[in-house]
């Protein structure tokens, strides 16, 4: 499985802190951990360094595969390698798992050390200011002083733009793609739905089915379903699935009948088995709070008063739930500051989906943002 | 929209920048590839963005390390506060745009000046085709009938009346034809007109 333009073999990497962790909540974590995992070599002047954050169900596995699990290419893998958009023979790429999240991290599916049981109901509910706060503590850990860029897609653009709100000294350039500066009463909608899905699952047990040996998959199953019929458009899913049977004829019962019916199920399926419910009810509310002009009186451009980053943001014409339009009102914001700023608006039929999709034009413009960046 | 190519480019840049202060504000409406921008952020060290519909042009654009905002013009500069930029700046654009009334109402909005660049349908070669019975093709206006992104040809005289009606008031023009600047019959012997502007008050 050679394979030139991959980072290859990848393995993850996990920091414990012991400072405690002031949440935006008021809640305190003692310690937690982060996993992360990196991609290149970190230079000598530690000047080209890239933070990658992901978005709602994603992870710390950006690029590459597992030596005894070939099959798990990294999220975005289309995107970080050798000779790809974002080089790792030029940057040093950072994925990291976001507290509170399944795939390392401390989460709700962790061991609590105080009690010696899964924090379930008791974690904290974290927002993208409390993740950026862990970030910098393990980019501190990695001895970076400042990042080169700050990359990430949806709920992993907000992280990107609160880093140069919450940072601005330690951070040069922000990548926000298909992201928002806060979420539409539609969108927390979709959200709540997707949380009332879980939380009404009798498996769900408050939070604490993890003492109970069983699984909210019916809840998180729904839940997955309604979002993954949102990240796509309209024109996508007609032009894959059509009216598509798969038996041919109508069966006249509530089975699978249409392809696309089939294609969500198996996806909701697949979701529920990898995937802790409790991360999804903290990611969709971390979701939901982003809103940093809430503190200026609801004016982004304030808000952004002593932000110093460049930055890069992108938008795709068939994302319905982030539209082109929420980051134009980023780009005001931006501009009003007198801040160096690109927009590009990038057509694609993919719908909010398409940030994970390989694209040239997409990814080319990426790539010309980040070569010009020195290091 | 395509807009038109920036043809013999420095002397149209060297014009614009003759009129831009150094380190001010300039937002460069459908800039291509931002080649002016360019020039002007070396030769007078402004700072600012430009705005094309293109993909093609952003990305030429972010290679050429040039802030550049995609957008259509035709939809206005609503995310440009007003008086926000020093300068705006429509070079051989204002031609192709459907809606001139609109697009020259936001730049003077947005700009404490704004500079209009556009070819003279007036000039002799465009008058001499058309008695000949031909659509005009030249230099400055390259492209056949069929395949015209222009839809609003205008000549010297019909630009100045247009400001006239909407109060915008001319501070300096500049007409060129190839390297030479035309002072005798402008409306004539003109290919290309540079117009610095400001609006009225009232």
């Amino acid at each position: 499985m050679q394979n030139l333009t991959s980072v290859g073999i990848v393995t993850s990497q996990a920091v414990c802190f012991d400072t405690p962790l002031h949440l935006q909540s008021g809640a305190v974590l003692d310690s937690y951990s982060l996993t992360y995992e990196t991609y290149g070599e970190l230079n000598a002047t530690k000047s080209n360094a890239i933070l990658i954050c992901h978005a709602l169900s994603g992870n710390h596995h950006i690029a590459g595969y597992y030596a005894d699990n070939t099959q798990n290419l990294g999220w975005w893998d289309n995107m970080v390698g050798p000779g790809k958009p974002i080089d790792t023979r030029k940057f040093f790429v950072v994925g990291v798992n976001n507290l509170g999240g399944c795939h390392g991290s401390t989460g709700p599916s962790s061991i609590n050390p105080r009690t010696g049981k899964s924090y379930g109901a008791s974690f904290p509910v974290v927002t993208v200011e409390d993740w950026v706060e862990t970030q910098v503590r393990l980019i501190n850990h990695l001895g970076i002083n400042q990042l080169a860029v700050i990359m990430g897609g949806s709920l992993g653009g907000m992280q990107a733009l609160q880093w140069t709100l919450s940072f601005p000294n330690r951070i040069r350039h922000s990548i926000v793609i298909a992201a928002a500066a806060k979420l539409t009463a539609q969108n927390i909608a979709f959200n709540d739905v997707a949380r009332q899905a879980i939380i009404t699952d009798q498996d769900f047990y408050g939070g604490d089915y993890y003492l109970h040996d069983v699984l909210p998959r019916r809840g998180l199953r729904l839940a997955r379903m309604l979002g993954h019929i949102t990240y796509l458009s309209g024109d996508s899913m007609a032009k894959k699935f059509g009216r598509e049977l798969r038996n041919k004829k109508f069966n006249f019962d509530f089975n699978v009948e249409f392809e696309i019916e089939s294609y969500l199920r198996y996806q909701g399926d697949k979701f529920a088995e990898q995937f802790d419910a409790n991360t999804y009810l903290i990611m969709t509310k971390a979701l939901d709070y982003f809103d940093p002009a809430r503190r200026y009186n609801n004016n982004l451009s304030n808000a952004f008063h002593s932000v110093k980053a460049k930055f890069l943001v992108l938008s795709f014409t068939t994302d319905w739930r982030f539209p082109p339009e929420h980051s134009r009102y980023i780009i005001k914001a931006l501009v009003d500051n007198k801040l160096d700023v690109s927009y590009a608006e990038i057509t694609s039929s993919h719908g909010h989906d398409s940030f994970l999709m390989e694209d040239s034009h997409y990814h080319e413009l990426v790539r010309a943002y980040v070569n010009n960046i020195i290091i | 929209m395509t807009y038109i190519p920036h043809t013999d480019f420095r002397t149209d840049f060297y014009a614009i920048a003759h009129w831009i202060r150094s380190g001010a504000r300039v937002l460069d409406l459908g800039c291509g590839e931002g080649l002016l921008l360019s020039y002007l952020s070396e030769t007078r060290n402004i700072v600012g963005y430009g705005v094309d519909i293109d993909d093609a042009n952003i990305l030429a654009c972010l290679n050429n390390k040039i802030n550049v905002i995609q957008g259509d013009l035709e939809f206005g500069l609503s995310i440009f506060e007003s008086k926000s930029f020093d300068y705006v700046i429509l070079s051989q654009t204002l031609q192709a745009m459907r809606n001139t009334n609109g697009i020259i109402k936001e730049m003077m909005r947005v700009g404490k000046e704004g500079i209009i660049t556009f070819p003279n349908f007036g000039h002799w070669q465009n008058r001499l085709q058309i008695a000949c019975g031909r659509m005009p093709v030249s230099k400055t206006l390259p492209y056949q009938w069929f395949d015209t992104p222009n839809v609003h040809l205008c000549t010297l005289v019909d630009f100045e009346n247009f400001c006239g009606q909407h109060n915008v008031r001319i501070l300096e023009r500049r007409i060129m034809n190839r390297d030479h600047q035309i002072i005798f019959a402008p409306n004539l012997f003109g290919a290309l007109a540079f117009y610095r502007l400001e609006q009225q008050e009232g």
